[in-house]
């Protein structure tokens, strides 16, 4: 049976890892290479890694620094922030990660998610929505780190997505990002229902039960930072916990 | 023991080649397809599509180079993803392809059964196999990590390696005398994955 993915969210801004609210408020959390060490030995399921600043930036991905963590990760990595064309791409995966999150190139068009998948793949393309609700209580996605609102209906675009060949949607809930309130179910419930790719929750993720509503509700995996970040809570006790509940889970077996 | 893992432009090569390296090969990355000659093991790794692969491997000239290394020859081979699906006659990802023919069989997209069967299978799901080399010291139902949206689907039963539930079952690892394909990836599994290799490693 296919299990699933309880995923370690890492945000990189500059040199360090950071963990902010709403998108906002960072604070220091550490340095990336430990972290994946630690990550590694504890033998979770996948790792993302978000350089938050890449894009507002104007700067291209640290190939090198990817590199140098891909090399400590064996498990599978997927890399996001400035990823703006092919080029950046091919070299993001040429450093070492196994997928890409896209997501203010998004809005310029979609074609950058059809040309990943024709030529390196959709499973190696990830489409992250950033979202969060308007004064008309309407979804909207948001590019930039949640700084620029776009128009876009989330669910109307996930379905655009998963048409042009993005293999997964990582789906972020900006008013609850860091707050560890539990996660947007109602949104994770919508999308998941209208695309046949995997949904991977985002944002607000606060204890297991949560993590558990937020599978309920339809996603495949199940990404957090904070609740990791500052709590004591791990990604081997969630799956512990998500056990008992029935879900399927890996466990290592050697 | 040297393995050589070719790089034919469609490739996670970095994972791959630390994988090897952390198993204790002496691992050559080759570009030149008349390298193959002075390596023991081959690894032909690959994520992206079919057509594209196949185009590459026979634009620079792999395979005259892999018929006569691996089918000739018979070092022991190792296909992961798309290296694993290139091995069969025929791939129907972007368009009907040949592939190279050391395994029957097609390579098919899955057709999902119900709105909870998600395309691609991503994630880490169980391999059941009965007993060989490349699983030694592996538990029946181990769990590895698995990314793509097509599979193998093959002719003969005795090529069969191990199998996986998922859209019903399909078969995960496949076999022919020195030459074996997984689908999934040892390189991002972690230990079982490392155990993998290294049996992959001791074949002779």
């Amino acid at each position: 049976m296919l299990k699933v993915r309880v995923i370690p969210t890492l945000l990189w801004k500059d040199v360090g890892l950071v963990k902010g609210e709403r998108f906002d408020s960072w604070r220091r959390v550490g340095t990336v290479m430990p972290s994946i060490k630690v990550y590694n030995t504890r033998e979770v399921d996948e790792l993302i890694l978000l350089d938050i600043t890449a894009t507002a930036g104007k700067r291209e991905p640290d190939y090198e620094a990817i590199d140098e963590l891909a090399a400590e990760c064996f498990v599978p990595l997927t890399f996001g922030g400035g990823i703006l064309n092919l080029e950046i791409v091919r070299k993001v995966l040429r450093a070492g990660a196994d997928k890409v999150a896209i997501n203010s190139a998004l809005y310029d068009n979609t074609r950058l998610v059809s040309e990943t998948a024709d030529k390196f793949g959709s499973q190696c393309v990830i489409a992250s929505l950033d979202i969060k609700k308007t004064e008309s209580n309407a979804w909207s996605c948001f590019s930039h780190s949640g700084t620029k609102p776009t128009g876009k209906d989330p669910v109307s675009f996930a379905q655009e997505l998963e048409k042009a060949g993005a293999g997964e949607i990582l789906l972020t809930s900006i008013e609850r990002d860091g707050t560890m309130v539990g996660y947007d179910l109602e949104i994770i419930q919508k999308i998941s229902e209208v695309v046949n790719i995997p949904v991977i929750a985002s944002g607000g993720a606060g204890n297991y039960e949560h993590m558990f509503q937020a599978l309920k509700a339809g996603a495949s995996a199940v990404a957090a930072a904070a609740i990791f970040h500052f709590t004591e809570q791990t990604p081997l006790e969630a799956k512990k916990y998500l056990r008992q509940k029935g879900i399927p889970v890996r466990h290592s077996q050697i | 023991m040297s393995v050589a893992i070719i790089d034919y432009g469609m490739c996670n090569l970095g994972s791959v080649r630390r994988a090897f390296e952390e198993c204790g090969a002496d691992v050559k990355v080759i570009d030149q397809p008349r390298d193959l000659d002075s390596a023991d093991h081959i690894v032909l790794p690959g994520v992206g599509a079919f057509t594209k692969g196949m185009a590459n491997l026979h634009s620079q000239g792999w395979v005259e180079a892999l018929n006569q290394n691996a089918l000739k020859e018979r070092k022991p081979l190792l296909g992961i993803c798309l290296g694993m699906q290139l091995l069969a006659e025929i791939g129907l990802e972007g368009g009907e392809t040949k592939g190279l023919g050391f395994i029957p069989g097609r390579v098919e997209r899955f057709i999902s059964t119900s709105p909870e069967i998600r395309i691609p299978h991503v994630g880490w799901n169980e391999i059941h196999f009965e007993s060989s080399p490349l699983f030694k010291g592996l538990a029946p139902g181990t769990d590895f990590y698995f990314v793509h949206s097509y599979h193998f689907v093959i002719k003969n039963a005795a090529n069969k390696l191990s199998s996986t539930p998922y859209c019903g079952e399909f078969v995960s690892a496949v076999h022919n005398q020195n030459i074996y394909g997984v689908q999934f990836h040892p390189e991002k599994s972690q230990k079982p994955g490392f155990k993998l290799i290294q049996n992959f490693l001791s074949l002779c």
